[in-house]
Parts: C-alpha cells; sequence; structure tokens
C-alpha cells in the first residue's frame, strides 16, 4: 500500500493512531446490577438503587459480561487473566453518580491481541496488517445528559447507567485514517461474529477514542491529543485526517501539540480543545474495596472458548476450499449477518458456488432495489434453498428461475408452488422442441442458407429463437443437441 | 511519605470540599499525622507474602444475566434536590 504523508512546509509528515473503541457488551441487565441494558426505554426507568449509587448499595458483577470479554479475547487471540481486579476511577461528573466509575486500570481480565486488517477486504490482494491490541477492559458506562430541554438545567437519565462496557485499546499501530477505519470495520465485525456486541454504532453501542500524533517518518513519537467519543467510521476518519493536519500546521508555524482532550464537531469537521481543568484527569485510581477479584477457572474459559463461532478469517479462507473466488469469500464472510444468512442457505444443502453466486447477484440486487437489509429479505435461506434445487435438478432454467425469484419477492409464495402454478417447468420434451425448430427454420431460410455456408454465429440466434418459443421452458441443452442435428 | 498544603489543597478541590487557609494548615499536620503512623507498616518485612484480598478466604460471587431490578423511577428520583418529570436536574453543565 502507498504510504500516507502529509505533505507540509517542511517536509512530509506520518500520522500515528491508536484508538480506545468502547464496546457496549450484549447483555439482558446491567454490569453491576439486575436493571436491564434495553435501550430506548423511559428516562430513569432502567434504574435500580444501584446504579444511582445510593448509600449502601453494592454491586454485583455480571457473569454474562465477563464470559463476553473473555470470549472476545479469545476471538483476537489475546492473553486471558485469570486473575483481574476492578478499581475505582474517581471523578465528577453529574452523568456518574457513584462519583467514580468501576473500571480496570492495573489487571485487565483480557491482556495483549491482534487483529489482522486488509485496507480493502473485498480486494484479495490488498495488503494485510497486524494491528496491535494492549488490553479488553470492563467498565460501567455513563448516564446521559440533556443540554438543550431547560433555561438553566441539564437533565440526567440515568437508563445507561451501569451497562456493562469492554475497552478495547488498541497499540498506535495505525497510519493512516483508512487503516484506523479498516480496523474498526474488522473489529465490529468479530464482535458481531462472537456475539458479544451488536456493534451499532448509530445507537452508540460502539464509540471510539482517536488518539493522533504526527512525526518527520521513522522519527520519535511526538505529542498525542485525544478526539473523545466519535460515533462513525466516517466521522473518525475524518477527525484523524483533520487533527493529523491541525497537529503539522501547529508545529510547521513554530506552536507545540499540546496533549489534550478534544471534540470532533461533525458539522464543522474540525476537532477542537474541550478545555477541561488541567487536573481533571487525576483519577487516583485504587481497588475498588467492594468487589473481590475476579478469578476464572478451566471450567469459564472451556466453555468459553467452545463457545466460539468460526471467526471471519477461518470462515473466508474454508469458503476459498469450497471454491468460491476469493472476492465473493471476502464479501460473505466481512459482516456476520451476511455469512450467518450463507450458512444457512449451506445447511439446507445448497451447492457453495452456486449458493454464493445467487445471493451475491440475485438476492443482494433485488434487496438493493427494495432498499433493504439482508436481514428483512422477504425471502428466507430456506425458501431461497428450495428455489436453487429446483434449478440444480433441471426442474427449471437459470433464466426462469429469476422470474421465479421476483415473484417470491412480491408474494412469499414458495418457489415450487410458482413454477407449479404458472407453469414454468423446464421441458425436454423433443418433439415440441423440434416442432418449434422447424417452424423457426422455415421462417428463417435467409439466415439458414448463411449459417450452413458458415455464419457459425448465427447458431446463438436460432437458440435464442427457439427459447422465446418455447417461453423459456426448454432445457437449454437439448435446444442445443436438437438445433445441431436439424442445422446440420 | 508526606504532604504539603498545596497537596492537601489540591485533594479538597478534586474531592469537591471547600476547607480554608486555615482548615488546610490545620489538614497538613493531621494527614501527616495518619500517613505516619499507616507508614509504621513499611517496617514488616513482607518479602514473598501475597498481597491479601479478603479477611477470609471468599471469592467472588457473579449474578446470572436477568433482570431482577429497576422500573422505581418515583424511588430513584425521590430524593434528588431538582427533577423535571422523569429526570434528575443539575445545574447546567456543558462543555
Amino acid at each position: 500500500m502507498t504510504e500516507y504523508r502529509i505533505q507540509g512546509n517542511t517536509g512530509e509528515w506520518e500520522v500515528v493512531i491508536g484508538l480506545e473503541v468502547h464496546a457496549q457488551v450484549t447483555s439482558e441487565s446491567k454490569l453491576f446490577s439486575g436493571s436491564s441494558t434495553g435501550f430506548g426505554a423511559e428516562p430513569n426507568s432502567h434504574v435500580s438503587l444501584v446504579d444511582a449509587a445510593m448509600p449502601g448499595m453494592l454491586p454485583v458483577p455480571n457473569r454474562e459480561c465477563l464470559r463476553q470479554a473473555v470470549r472476545t479475547g479469545m476471538a483476537i487471540n489475546a492473553q486471558i487473566n485469570r486473575w483481574s481486579r476492578f478499581d475505582r476511577k474517581n471523578y465528577f461528573y453529574a452523568d456518574l453518580p457513584q462519583g467514580y466509575q468501576i473500571s480496570q486500570l492495573y489487571h485487565p481480565i483480557v491482556g495483549e491481541g491482534e487483529i489482522e486488517v486488509t485496507l480493502n477486504e473485498k480486494d484479495p490482494d490488498s495488503v494485510v496488517k497486524t494491528i496491535g491490541i494492549e488490553r479488553i477492559h470492563v467498565e460501567q458506562d455513563a448516564g446521559k445528559l440533556m443540554h438543550d430541554q431547560h433555561p438553566t438545567m441539564s437533565f440526567v437519565d440515568l437508563n445507561r447507567s451501569g451497562v456493562a462496557l469492554m475497552e478495547i485499546v488498541s497499540r498506535p499501530d495505525m497510519r493512516s485514517p483508512q487503516e484506523a477505519g479498516a480496523y474498526v470495520k474488522k473489529l465490529r465485525s468479530i464482535l458481531r461474529y462472537v456475539g458479544s456486541c451488536d456493534g451499532n454504532m448509530e445507537q452508540g453501542s460502539m464509540r471510539a477514542d482517536v488518539n493522533v500524533s504526527v512525526r518527520k517518518p521513522g522519527g520519535d513519537l511526538g505529542t498525542r491529543t485525544e478526539t473523545k467519543n466519535v460515533n462513525s467510521i466516517r466521522f473518525m476518519m475524518q477527525a484523524i485526517e483533520y487533527e493529523a493536519q491541525r497537529q503539522v500546521d501547529l508545529i510547521e508555524s513554530g506552536g507545540a501539540v499540546v496533549q489534550e482532550t478534544r471534540l470532533f464537531d461533525a458539522n464543522k469537521m474540525e476537532t477542537r480543545s474541550m478545555r477541561s481543568k488541567e487536573d481533571a484527569h487525576d483519577y487516583r485510581y485504587f481497588p475498588d474495596p467492594d468487589l473481590l477479584p475476579v478469578e476464572l477457572d478451566d471450567a469459564f474459559l472451556e466453555e468459553c472458548r467452545a463457545s466460539l463461532p468460526e471467526l471471519p478469517d477461518a470462515k473466508r479462507a474454508r469458503y476459498e476450499s469450497l471454491g468460491l473466488t476469493a472476492y465473493n469469500a471476502a464479501v460473505l464472510t466481512a459482516e456476520a449477518e451476511t455469512a450467518f444468512w450463507f450458512e444457512d442457505l449451506l445447511a439446507e444443502g445448497v451447492d457453495a458456488k452456486q449458493g454464493s453466486n445467487w445471493l451475491m447477484s440475485e438476492l443482494f440486487g433485488a434487496l438493493n432495489k427494495l432498499g433493504k437489509t439482508l436481514d428483512e429479505s422477504p425471502v428466507s435461506p430456506k425458501q431461497a434453498a428450495e428455489l436453487l434445487r429446483l434449478v440444480a435438478d433441471g426442474t427449471i432454467s437459470g433464466s426462469i428461475s429469476k422470474q421465479v425469484f421476483e415473484i417470491m419477492l412480491e408474494t412469499g409464495q414458495a418457489a415450487s408452488a410458482i413454477v407449479e402454478e404458472k407453469g414454468l417447468k423446464q421441458t425436454s420434451d423433443t418433439g415440441a422442441i423440434e416442432a418449434e425448430i422447424a417452424k423457426i427454420m422455415a421462417a428463417n431460410e435467409d439466415k439458414v442458407t448463411e449459417y450452413r455456408s458458415g455464419k457459425d454465429k448465427l447458431f446463438g440466434f436460432f437458440v435464442g429463437q427457439t427459447m422465446k418459443a418455447m417461453q423459456g421452458k426448454a432445457n437449454p441443452q437439448i435446444i442445443n443437441d436438437l438445433l445441431k442435428k436439424a442445422l446440420g | 511519605m508526606s504532604v504539603d498544603k498545596d497537596t492537601v489543597n489540591k485533594i479538597a478541590r478534586l474531592s469537591r470540599i471547600a476547607i480554608s487557609d486555615a482548615e488546610a494548615d490545620k489538614m497538613v499536620g493531621e494527614l501527616n499525622g495518619i500517613l505516619a503512623w499507616v507508614e509504621q507498616l513499611g517496617e514488616v518485612d513482607v518479602t514473598g507474602v501475597e498481597p491479601m484480598t479478603a479477611v477470609i478466604p471468599n471469592t467472588l460471587r457473579l449474578r446470572d444475566d436477568v433482570v431482577t431490578d429497576g422500573d422505581v423511577r418515583d424511588k430513584v428520583l425521590a430524593n434528588a434536590p431538582a427533577k423535571e418529570g422523569s429526570f434528575f436536574g443539575v445545574p447546567k453543565v456543558i462543555e
């Protein structure tokens, strides 16, 4: 891949990027309380006395949240720490009723791992880069503040307060906005495969803190800034681009980058300083005395490992070994939603190549036209498999199958019922076909003469005419054979 | 280990506790007294001793992932100094 460089007045600059991704853990209840994690509920209805930090309330960890963090760690080949511990991160803010966030600073549950990233996952020749993951720890989310509802007050909704997050901290291994984008896409794909996070950035279940610094290529690391809470891949790439350029301009005009927290303004497409107090980051971490250390036993770890699904990279390799093109294998495995749909199709006994070609051209094309996602597909894998079987066993031709599929999309009818009702079965009735061929030859004597005098290309014309006369229902192989015989 | 007046003022600020200058002076003495007292533990040789996490042998209890709590909005909001509808109200905080 070509290196991403910023052209400054003093030469080229290299961008160094590290990401802290906050992923909301998929669970029914919160990390330390039994209240619901459901999105979009009445304000402050999914809040227990624990989440509101009433005096005397004690946290009890949710096993499922720890399990999901461990499974995620296993999916990125990370070291799993059998012994970890929760710490208190102390700061005051209106969305944090405890006055501290329960997090894991010193002993995270997951240690070093890595993710393989391709810049263009759909291009099999794209360069693969390994991005290091430093750690994954588990922590509480904060509540939500609303500033625009009242002239003098901010409103606080604690429904999100205490929901479990995984903070996935990368190494500063990325060198361009594109690499950072590819990393988040791959990470999201893995989380969705594992089922530990829905990866829904619009609803805020995945957001990134973006660390950016610039340096002369190969030089010492520069001072970094951290842009907080970026909630889309596109915004993240824009924020990196803007922030790197800002730092280069600043340094070249004789200034220095200040290590600080910044915000990305998506309307103005710029980052700006949060102007926090200088000691706002003095979190005075210490082990949470309300919680014993987390100790994971063999049975727990064994279950985590056994319940992991086949992951995107392994699946892609397997699909290629089934005869799929590298492109098809990459597209079908990039998103869990697509991969699981295709798996369901295979489970119905559909041939992998036939199924993948159909899914990528016919189904994707139809969904595109309808403006629907795969989850909203009017045709299920089971229904699709029936259609594909009818093609595979010669009951209907490929071209008729497109017609049948159209009707399936509109009516939801089963393929075999449509074929039966409309009389679309492919015919191998040689008598009927021969009769049509005779008619066509009589009507096109000039073309028959031309063909016989060597204009081979006209063969296709006769095939087309015959198929048309048979209303698409004739077996193409039989048409070919009979035409060759008749035309001599 | 000891603290000076600047440190005391900083800790007070981070903890959102207002203290007067005279109180800060007094605190320096009191906190240093406490630190010195705790520091006596440094006389014990703990080489090779695992840090103790609980007084009695105990393991962390974990919950199953089921919804058993919540839906107590009125209780949660009951003691709030200010509320508006279903929300807590706090002095406007905006970056």
